[in-house]
């Protein structure tokens, strides 16, 4: 008997999406310190951290916001439990992404899911000091040093950016404090990241 | 010749040319038919039912493997598109955009015909209140983006909520197209138009498949061409090989097995008119084998043929008896317990007569008229035509040999015991698995084809469903109702975690009266308005933002009924035909479970869902697929037992009435049955559990072996004896051949019979001699 087939996969195609063709136009910074960003990244072996998380759509009057806890663990093993206003956890682990939110429970594997993964990867490759993953999806662009740096990444494929057009990150050392995901239509996000909370 | 032989030539003469025109005119079925039983219960005849022609025997699943991902992808699109084009299939599906967006876009036209939210104080203001705020949550989510364009028209979140209801298993895309998870086979599913019972069709589908695929590899390179394979599995693709097979096998079987025998008689005779002659009677039988089939069935089947073999094997033993032991009384002196042994045999076949496949019935039939008429034509039309000096080599010697050696053999008899003490330890410690008690084992086809299928299902996420609800209603609507009840207490039972998940005909066409109760709970344009406006009260939104949801709930609200045409072209259309069937009464809704985990349900789980059904007013059943096929093949293994416990008892009765000694019979019998035990000793030392043509199997061992054991019964002058040895060894090896044949099939039910029969022949007439009460002395004078 034919079970239901692919019927999540459904959503993961989105209506009427549309894509441009993006400009990959910066390779990746060859700055040195952005070498050695990634260096102090690949050594971390985990991270504990609470955030908060602005997200401003044109469809909303008002800004959507919540907080809670981020865990990771090297290399590919990422949780966000939001904790506020209402719980959700997210889990993302060997590029599978778990979720949970009220009764509502999904998986999406990263890889068959272009529209997201530039949320996920862009953060996860980073944390884990993946240079190479993360101009597999991205031209990046470095400034600053290591005290005190900045990232802008541009998707390099329109195929596989789905709607995001920038990404800008800011940190100190192995410590990613703030992810700004601006969208093409406008929209954006901004995840604040606090210091590291105790084990 | 003589007056009585004239006589007997032209009755044999008039009787082929009948025959032959008979069995010129007759019908060959070759599908797999022959496995599938008779069913007994209404479950059953559903199940079978549901085997043969129901829908998902017109699934295949078609892989793409090797290459790279672009290039499987590039062909995978190809195939589809070409299949999609040439009619043969009513579903192509190969999880490319193209397929899936008519689904998504089914899904979202209708969402509020099929959401089974759309009930109560859903589009109430409070309803409304909390349906869009969990949306504006999940906006925020990393699904947000998937979410987003739909919100000003689905804010209530309908779309991902008949998603969610739906199976959670889906196929790996990569490339665009669906993809093996270890990513080295693009995947697609196909339906034929062809019912599961049309090979023909089937064969012509499967060949459009073969060559959408042989083209789309044109434009690639040659060596990325190379690199591509085309996999297809499926019960269409198993029709068709089984039908080749069977077709095969039947011609190989049969062309081998008269080519071996025809080898061996040749040395042993050394004479082509004692050749020709021998084979005489073995084409005779056969044809009226065929007859008698042909005339009691209406139909052949391949396989009967291919079982036919064993006819030629048993058959040209009575040619063999009479040139061998030749002699002018042989009439008096052989004919006899000839006779005797062609009556056990027949009484063997017989038992078989009324089993419930309709193979093994078709072979009991083919076997009796063929043994009866081989017998007649060896014992009324042969003897005529035999020339005055049928110059075949003088076997005297050979036999005195073989008389020499037995007589050495028969002081050995005490390894009897051992033997048969191994056999039992064999069986004693094989105890708790000599049964086979799957009715997988009688599946024709073989294991690595069903391995591959088992590969391709689990990666397509389409698993062979165990468990299944079966909703019976006297209408196509009541039956949609029925399962939409139905639905509701197993959905209870998916969000207490009992079960993973299930499919239902109603998800995807709910019936008129849910469909009108969901509309109903649409309030009118300018209600709906105003609670809306009440609703957003509170949330970072504005009515203004979702105007078209008032436009399409309004459109939905105002709507004609969906009905069957609407799910054409999408893969619903398919599914829904699958769930709800129509059976001699009326329909039935069928609703495949999942279980949490890939495993099957959990003792505990079937017993929830049972209590969950009983306590709803619908006659709803849970169906245990696997349960009632073992179950059903536990019912033909226990009947082929008491069928071959009744053909032996016949053999027992008639040797009593022919002997006139329980001695004699025991003497006669005792050698059969250790042979028996031996072979199934052996059978379950090497690991093989017992199946049906196993138990047949053991019930021809004393059906054939009768025949040798009864010659050593015989109280022959001692010359006669050293003949006597011979043809018995000669006859023997040519049974063993057709069933050694036999057993090197391909097609599993008769590999089983060849290889319990050959062994069991051949022991039979070893033990047989160990046995005897000879008189060594004579038969050394004689030498």
């Amino acid at each position: 008997m034919k079970a239901a087939i692919a019927l999540a996969i459904l959503v993961l195609a989105p209506m009427g999406g549309t894509s441009q063709g993006y400009a990959a136009e910066t390779p990746g910074a060859a700055a040195p310190a952005y070498a050695e960003v990634m260096a102090l990244f690949a050594a971390r072996t985990r991270g504990h951290v609470a955030f908060t998380e602005t997200h401003e759509l044109a469809l909303l009057k008002t800004p959507v916001r919540s907080s809670g806890e981020l865990v990771y663990v090297a290399p590919d093993r990422l949780e966000k439990h939001t904790l506020e206003p209402k719980p959700e956890t997210l889990i993302l682990d060997h590029g599978v992404l778990q979720a949970e939110r009220g009764h509502h429970r999904y998986t999406i594997a990263l890889a068959d899911a272009p529209q997201v993964l530039p949320f996920i990867e862009s953060v996860r490759a980073t944390l884990a000091g993946d240079a190479a993953a993360l101009e597999r999806y991205f031209a990046v662009r470095f400034e600053g040093d290591a005290a005190h740096w900045r990232m802008l990444l541009t998707p390099r494929q329109a195929a596989l950016a789905g709607s995001v057009s920038e990404i800008r990150m800011e940190g100190e050392r192995a410590a990613i404090s703030s992810v700004e995901i601006r969208e093409r239509d406008g929209d954006r996000s901004l995840l604040s990241i606090g210091p590291e909370l105790p084990p | 010749m003589t007056g009585g032989g004239k006589a007997g030539t032209l009755v044999w003469a008039l009787g082929c040319l009948l025959a032959a025109s008979i069995a010129a005119r007759a019908r060959y079925v070759t599908d797999i038919s022959a496995f599938l039983p008779r069913a007994p219960s209404a479950t059953q005849r559903l199940l079978v039912e549901q085997l043969r022609e129901g829908p998902a025997a017109r699934m295949i699943i078609a892989a793409i493997d090797g290459g790279s991902p672009q290039a499987r992808a590039r062909v995978s699109t190809a195939v589809s598109d070409a299949l999609r084009a040439g009619g043969e299939f009513t579903l192509v599906s190969n999880g490319s955009p193209a397929t899936l967006e008519r689904d998504r876009r089914f899904l979202f036209e209708h969402r509020y015909v099929l959401s089974d939210a759309m009930a109560g104080e859903h589009f109430s203001s409070r309803g409304l209140h909390e349906a869009i705020g969990a949306s504006i949550e999940a906006l925020a989510s990393p699904e947000g983006p998937l979410l987003k364009p739909l919100f000003r028209r689905d804010p209530t979140g309908e779309l991902l909520h008949i998603l969610d209801a739906g199976s959670r298993s889906a196929p790996h895309v990569e490339a665009g197209v669906w993809s093996s998870r270890d990513g080295t086979r693009a995947l697609l599913l196909l339906q034929t138009r062809a019912a599961g019972s049309d090979t023909d069709a089937l064969q012509r589908a499967c060949g459009a498949v073969r060559s959408a695929f042989s083209q789309a590899l044109l434009p690639l390179s040659p060596p990325e061409r190379s690199t591509l394979h085309l996999l297809m599995s499926g019960p269409p693709v198993f029709a068709v090989t089984a039908r080749e097979q069977i077709r095969h096998e039947a011609l190989k079987l049969s062309l081998l097995s008269a080519l071996l025998i025809a080898l061996l008689l040749g040395s042993v005779y050394r004479s082509v008119p004692a050749l020709v002659l021998g084979l005489i009677p073995v084409a005779t039988g056969a044809l009226a084998g065929i007859v008698a089939v042909a005339l009691g069935f209406g139909a052949i089947h391949g396989i009967t043929l291919g079982f036919g073999v064993t006819l030629i094997g048993e058959s040209i033993d009575y040619s063999i008896y009479l040139f061998i032991q030749r002699s002018s009384d042989w009439r008096t002196t052989l004919w006899p317990t000839l006779r005797l042994g062609v009556l056990t045999s027949i009484a063997g076949f017989a038992a078989l007569v009324p089993s419930s496949f309709p193979g093994l019935a078709q072979l009991g039939l083919y076997s009796i008229a063929g043994l009866i008429c081989a017998a007649l034509v060896t014992r009324y039309v042969l003897p005529a035509w035999l020339p005055g000096e049928l110059a075949i080599r003088d076997l005297r010697p050979t036999g005195e040999t073989l008389a020499r050696v037995i007589d050495r053999l028969r002081r050995l008899r005490w390894l009897l015991v051992p033997i048969v003490l191994l056999a039992t330890t064999s069986l004693y410690v094989h105890r708790g698995s000599l049964f086979s008690h799957e009715l997988a084992a009688l599946n024709p086809i073989p294991a690595a084809d069903q391995a591959l299928d088992q590969r391709l299902r689990a990666e397509l996420g389409a698993p062979d469903v165990r468990y299944m609800v079966v909703v019976p209603a006297a209408s196509r609507e009541r039956a949609l109702d029925a399962a939409a009840a139905v639905g509701t207490g197993l959905t209870g039972l998916v969000d207490a975690g009992v079960i993973g998940g299930f499919e239902s005909p109603a998800r995807y066409l709910p019936g008129l009266a849910v469909q009108q109760s969901r509309r109903g709970s649409i309030p009118a344009a300018a209600l709906l308005a105003a609670n809306l406006a009440q609703a957003v009260q509170g949330l970072p939104v504005d009515a203004q933002v979702l105007q078209p949801f008032l436009e399409d709930a309004e459109a939905a609200r105002t709507g004609g009924p969906l009905g069957r045409a609407e799910l054409q072209g999408t893969s619903f259309g398919a599914l829904s035909d699958a769930l709800l069937v129509k059976d001699g009464s009326g329909w039935s809704a069928l609703l495949p479970i999942s279980a949490t985990d890939s495993g099957d349900l959990a003792a505990s789980a079937v017993e929830r869902i049972r209590t969950a059904l009983s306590a709803g007013p619908q006659a709803a059943s849970l169906l245990d697929l696997k349960g009632e096929a073992d179950q059903l093949y536990a019912g033909y293994l226990r009947q082929a037992m008491q069928l071959s416990v009744a053909g032996f008892a016949i053999i027992v009765l008639l040797l009593l009435v022919a002997l006139r000694s329980p001695g004699r019979v025991l003497r006669v019998l005792a050698p059969l049955v250790l042979a028996v035990i031996t072979v199934a000793g052996i059978l379950a030392g090497m690991g093989q559990q017992i199946g049906i043509l196993h138990v047949v199997g053991m019930l021809l061992i004393v059906a054939v072996g009768s025949n040798y054991a009864l010659f050593f019964d015989r109280k022959d002058a001692p010359s006669a004896t050293a003949l006597t040895l011979a043809s018995l060894v000669v006859a023997n090896l040519a049974t063993v051949l057709a069933f050694g044949v036999l057993a090197s099939s391909g097609v599993p039910v008769l590999a089983d019979l060849g290889s319990t029969v050959a062994p069991g022949a051949l022991l039979a007439l070893v033990f047989s001699a160990l046995l005897s009460r000879g008189t060594p002395a004579a038969m050394r004078r004689a030498a």
